[in-house]
């Protein structure tokens, strides 16, 4: 009878120590996945920029610095590795095209080209997946890091070599702000 | 996430085993208040539960697609209006939805919008064309977050269910109800099969009436309290993926605005949309009754959240508004609060649309719906071919000019 009862307790505990593991294992890879959703979309944008430095080129007689800054963060950022790498040249990336966003406003033949609009809208769609795929990672990467720091789940991430993973952040604060124009 | 929906699911079956249970009670009495108590009540069981299981079938292979053409919706191609395939690309990416949801534009001036389908892989979006014509980017965007928050959270396939066991209930009590007044009480025949028993059966009639009677009540009243507790859930779940609470307000502000009625909603399809379709002239509606919480205190609620998007915010603002301490959102998710994350960025503003510009924007979205052609002649006239259009070449009224068709 005793016997039953410790077998019984054991076996508990073992299935509770599984499902521990499986639900780490089913954080790591959503982390993994919201991962490859970000590199997707930062493809996208690497994809769309030429496009649309050729569609402005003739407009915008005054800012080939602006667009070369473009092209340099570009071609940075389609070399960068690691996560930490991919953010530095991606926020750079930002920056540039954030810049140019202001810049536009000075050309109003430029905003009123139905195939800038178009490209405008994709551009703004582009930045937009990009912040709600981080923004996805980083809450993916925020559970499974707590997951392996809590008790008793920490037990087993040490078991198994569970690893934290490291947040995306593009250091831009002023990203949901209305730019300001200064004269 | 998963707590969330687990919450959401288990609030599911009870509903569903209560209705069921419903159902079945109806199909009991009044089968033995029609055949006697014994073996009529078994056969009334047995064609409830079989009515039942047929309707739960149809919802489950055709529910979407019956709502869907019901509702006169129409699936388009990213051509027709990118900016919404981009939005709910967006807000598909946020939630991480494994699959794009089908899009769906209602060719309806009223601005409304819903969600259906049978699971986050097999889902579909519908606005109306006057929602489109109305609402800037972020307003959009609340309003698709709201939808596929319905879908992330499980809530459609939980309406369409709902939905049919309500409509099996309502069509049992009526047909019972209806042939018990035109048959007069005729019941007496079946009284005098057993002697003695006559007494009995007639309470067990009286409780059938009471209860055909009670049922679609109370199945409403059920489904009605659990629905709109999900709208006010879809309302946090949305400003979770889109960080921007703003955005949805001033979208249901804008949507709460507008006079025009929805004419292909109706009873079965009203719970769905995101503001109830159905406009109820000089009829003060009831707090119990209504599939969907008031606007103005949806708006409210999202006001007082103060750019804040986490759970907390959205059930501290709730209390507040709502002067409660009734939980909408479990404690495991509450506990998840996200701090470090910038908010997502390049929102564009865009200016305030002139009432004309609307007209043209909301002609034009019916068009390109109805599979219409546009050609920009060189003058800067825009044409609008109509589908079938038999003529290779066109003449610009205003210049003159010789124009190709372009057939699609």
């Amino acid at each position: 009878m005793a016997f039953i009862i410790i077998l019984l307790i054991i076996a508990v505990i073992v299935f509770y120590l599984i499902s521990i593991y499986n639900s780490l294992i089913r954080l790591r890879n959503q982390v993994k996945n919201a991962w490859s959703q970000i590199d997707v979309q930062l493809k996208r944008r690497h994809d769309l920029i030429p496009n649309l430095i050729e569609t402005v080129k003739g407009y915008m007689h005054h800012e080939r610095e602006t667009l070369e800054s473009i092209t340099n963060a570009r071609s940075h950022a389609i070399s960068a590795k690691t996560v930490t790498e991919k953010a530095g040249a991606e926020s750079v990336l930002s920056e540039a095209l954030g810049k140019f966003n202001l810049v536009v406003e000075n050309y109003p033949d430029l905003k009123a080209n139905q195939n800038f609009l178009a490209l405008q809208e994709e551009l703004t769609s582009t930045e937009n997946r990009i912040s709600f795929s981080r923004q996805s990672y980083n809450d993916q990467v925020l559970f499974y890091n707590n997951k392996i720091e809590m008790f008793p789940s920490n037990i087993i991430a040490g078991m198994f070599n569970f690893i934290k993973e490291v947040f995306f952040e593009l250091e831009n604060k002023t990203e949901r702000e209305v730019p300001k124009v200064r004269f | 996430m998963w707590e969330l929906i687990k919450a959401n699911q288990r609030k599911s079956q009870i509903l569903f085993v209560m209705m069921g249970l419903c159902l079945i009670t109806l199909g009991y009495l009044i089968g033995s208040a029609y055949f006697g108590a014994a073996e009529g009540g078994l056969i009334g069981i047995l064609l409830a539960t079989i009515l039942w299981l047929a309707l739960s079938l149809v919802s489950y292979f055709a529910g979407s697609s019956i709502i869907l053409s019901v509702s006169n919706a129409k699936e388009v191609t990213p051509e027709v209006h990118s900016q919404l395939f981009n939005v709910v690309e967006e807000m598909k990416i946020a939630a991480g939805l494994s699959k794009m949801p089908k899009v769906y534009i209602i060719n309806a001036e009223a601005p409304n919008a819903f969600a259906t389908g049978n699971s986050p892989e097999n889902c579909a979006i519908a606005v109306t064309a006057g929602l489109l014509a109305k609402l800037n980017r972020d307003e959009l965007q609340g309003v698709v977050a709201h939808e596929v928050s319905h879908i992330t959270n499980r809530d459609i396939r939980f309406v369409t269910f709902a939905g049919v066991m309500i409509g099996a209930i309502v069509l049992i009590s009526d047909l019972f109800l209806r042939g018990f007044f035109y048959s007069g009480g005729s019941s007496k025949r079946y009284n005098n099969k057993s002697s003695g028993g006559g007494q009995a059966q007639l309470i067990i009639f009286v409780f059938a009436i009471l209860f055909a009677i009670l049922a679609p009540i109370l199945a409403r009243l059920l489904y009605f309290a659990i629905s709109r507790k999900r709208e006010y859930l879809a309302d946090a779940s949305a400003t979770r993926l889109t960080r921007y609470p703003e955005g949805l307000a001033s979208a249901l502000e804008k949507i709460s605005q507008s006079s025009e009625e929805l004419p292909t909603a109706n009873k079965v399809t009203a719970p769905m949309y995101i503001i109830n379709p159905l406009k109820r002239k000089g009829m003060k509606i009831s707090d119990l009754t209504s599939t969907h919480p008031p606007i103005s205190e949806r708006i409210r609620i999202l006001r007082s959240m103060a750019g804040n998007y986490n759970y907390q915010d959205y059930q501290k603002a709730y209390s507040n508004v709502k002067r409660t301490t009734a939980k909408i959102i479990p404690d495991s998710e509450l506990a998840k609060v996200i701090t470090h994350v910038p908010v997502a960025s390049a929102i564009t503003r865009s200016t305030p649309i002139s009432a004309k510009a609307h007209q043209r924007n909301l002609g034009d979205i019916m068009m390109a719906v109805n599979n219409y052609s546009f050609i920009k002649c060189d003058c800067g006239l825009k044409m609008k071919i109509p589908p079938g259009f038999a003529k290779k070449e066109v003449i610009c009224p205003k210049c003159g000019k010789m124009n190709h068709v372009i057939s699609s």
